[in-house]
């Protein structure tokens, strides 16, 4: 499989890469200046003109866009083409329940497509092969990512998307697909479901998978190989820049390739904001060189890593990312939906009680589990048991609606939950990953 | 003429039960009867204490979360029946008991019963209405 690969950019040399990536940059930033007002502003606040941006070098001189950006700019504020050139729209889950929108031309579908192909590819996915897709539909990027990936390469996609587990399980055997994609989670639900169905996995001609969309260790990689039998690649995709292939593990399993000529990778110090030089961990920053419709300049992703452009013993001469060490924010990934503490703080707050609250997460038969504990208070005690529960099932009722996930509240003493000078410990996360 | 009941949320942890009961003791506090509602994660105490405002102020300022509520108390001959003519006569009415627990009376033959209902006045008419005795706290706690 060395040298093999979709895109011929992918082995190209370092120069090329770098024309390249300098020639979309500029279009990116014209683009940026003449069309998106808040780019615009950005860039006069601080007297910063597009033909000032030359080579891709001078990416350092451009502003920096956060997530708060997008929350301000909700839905389509910070788009850069009309209503009409816009085929479809994504969104995640964000704070107090506004989603982050992004949209997308065709032709950022198709470049998008082709890097989810890559991804597929570069496990060993040919034409012949059926990729069976879990991830789900919808306006999460995982379903129609790979399954549009696995489209653009010519292979038969089944898109099972999630749930009823039975019945895919049965799809995996009747169809004979070779590879699955799937969160880490549900593919030890399947695994575990395949153990009571009597199933070996063995038998089944999946060959390999490619799990993401939260984060998953080593030992859990070796559990999913294991109770599947298959080989468990790592892809990785953040919807405000495009969903899974963004950058994606080839067979040699030294890092993930990032496509850096459309989604250009930085990684600077999360405090300084200097770029940190060659196998620095730091947080990854993107550009989007390869969009029409959102082309985010040095987006903050808060995720922890760090980079090498050492050619890789596949042959790629992509730059690798390592597996994200973690959050520099406190956003936690719970079952696949993003969860922030202030958005449980905004619920608490909204039911009139005083946020005094912990966030305990859990892993439970292979699933996320999240347990919101809140102090007793005033407010909310009673000689009645039933009013309490009352109170609790109206907690829960109101976490669901705006975090997206369920939630278990569990009412503690008064004054019990630490008290600190400094941010509280609003987080326990007891998963060991 | 209603008994004051003390509530206590009690976690689900090793110990909590003990912290209460010390209180009460080192305050010199009398309960005259109890009763526990339990869940998985915390439990609700009710007690009616000889000095239910007192019991309140030390809970606070221990870090309880408390709080006094108005309930019936009724007065029944300890006979079968005693009970049964209670809910019957509250029944009837269409009044709902929420919990209930008793205890033994000072006097003879008799206990005490305590019952929470939504509507106090209610169900004192319909208790006055079938000839049932309700307990004051000068008798609850006379000894």
């Amino acid at each position: 499989m060395k040298n093999e690969y979709l895109s011929p950019v992918e082995g190209a040399s370092r120069e090329e890469i770098r024309e390249i990536q300098s020639k979309r940059l500029r279009e990116t930033v014209e683009r940026c200046y003449n069309n998106v007002p808040f780019y615009k502003k950005k860039f006069d606040e601080i007297g910063l003109k597009p033909e000032d941006i030359k080579t891709i070098d001078d990416i350092a001189k451009i502003p920096f866009t956060v997530k708060q950006d997008l929350r301000d700019n909700y839905p389509f504020g910070l788009n850069a083409v009309p209503k009409k050139d816009i085929v479809r729209v994504h969104a995640s889950s964000g704070t107090t329940g506004k989603q982050t929108v992004v949209s997308y031309t065709k032709g950022d579908i198709d470049r998008w497509s082709e890097c989810a192909a890559r991804a597929l590819y570069a496990i060993g996915t040919r034409p012949e092969d059926k990729v069976h897709v879990s991830y789900g539909y919808g306006l999460f990027t995982g379903g129609l990512g790979l399954h549009y990936g696995a489209e653009y390469m010519g292979a038969t996609v089944v898109p099972a998307s999630t749930g009823n587990t039975k019945r895919q399980i049965a799809l995996l055997q009747d169809f004979e697909s070779n590879v699955i994609c799937c969160t880490p989670s549900y593919a030890l639900v399947i695994a575990e479901t395949m153990k009571e169905m009597g199933i070996d996995p063995e038998k089944l001609p999946l060959r390999a998978g490619f799990f993401g969309a939260e984060p998953w260790t080593e030992s859990m990689r070796k559990e999913i190989e294991k109770s599947l039998s298959l080989k468990a690649y790592d892809i990785y995709g953040l919807s405000e820049i495009a969903g899974p292939g963004v950058s994606y593990e080839c067979y040699a399993q030294k890092g993930m390739h990032i496509c850096e000529d459309y989604f250009y990778p930085e990684i600077v110090d999360p405090d300084t904001l200097e770029p940190l030089p060659e196998g620095s961990y730091g947080e990854l920053v993107f550009t989007c060189i390869g969009k029409e419709a959102l082309p985010l300049l040095r987006y903050r992703t808060r995720d922890i890593t760090c980079l090498t452009y050492e050619k890789c013993e596949c042959g790629r001469t992509l730059v690798r990312m390592k597996k994200p060490k973690g959050r520099s924010d406190d956003m936690l990934i719970i079952r696949g939906v993003n969860v922030f503490p202030s958005q449980v703080e905004h619920v608490i707050l909204s039911m009139g009680m005083e946020p005094n609250y912990q966030i305990i997460v859990d892993r439970v038969n292979n699933l996320d589990t999240m347990t919101v504990c809140i102090e007793m208070a005033e407010d909310l005690i009673s000689d009645s048991v039933k009013r309490i529960e009352q109170a609790e099932k109206e907690l829960s009722a109101a976490m669901l609606s705006t975090l997206g996930v369920g939630a278990k509240v569990k009412l503690v003493e008064p004054r019990s939950l630490p008290r600190t000078e400094g941010k509280a410990k609003r987080v326990i996360d007891n998963r060991t990953f | 003429m209603s008994i004051k009941q003390i509530s206590v949320f009690v976690e689900n942890r090793h110990g909590r039960l003990a912290d209460i009961t010390r209180i009460l003791a080192e305050e010199n506090i009398d309960i005259r009867a109890l009763s526990i509602a339990d869940t998985t994660d915390y439990g609700v105490l009710r007690m009616i204490v000889n000095d239910t405002a007192k019991a309140k102020e030390v809970f606070k300022a221990n870090g309880f979360a408390v709080t006094v509520t108005e309930v019936v108390g009724i007065e029944v001959p300890d006979v079968p029946g005693g009970f049964n003519n209670v809910v019957e006569a509250l029944c009837s009415k269409g009044i709902d008991i929420e919990y209930t627990y008793a205890f033994l009376s000072p006097k003879e033959n008799t206990a005490c019963v305590i019952i929470r209902v939504e509507d106090n006045c209610a169900a004192k008419e319909a208790l006055a209405d079938a000839n049932i005795t309700l307990l004051d706290e000068k008798t609850a706690f006379s000894k």
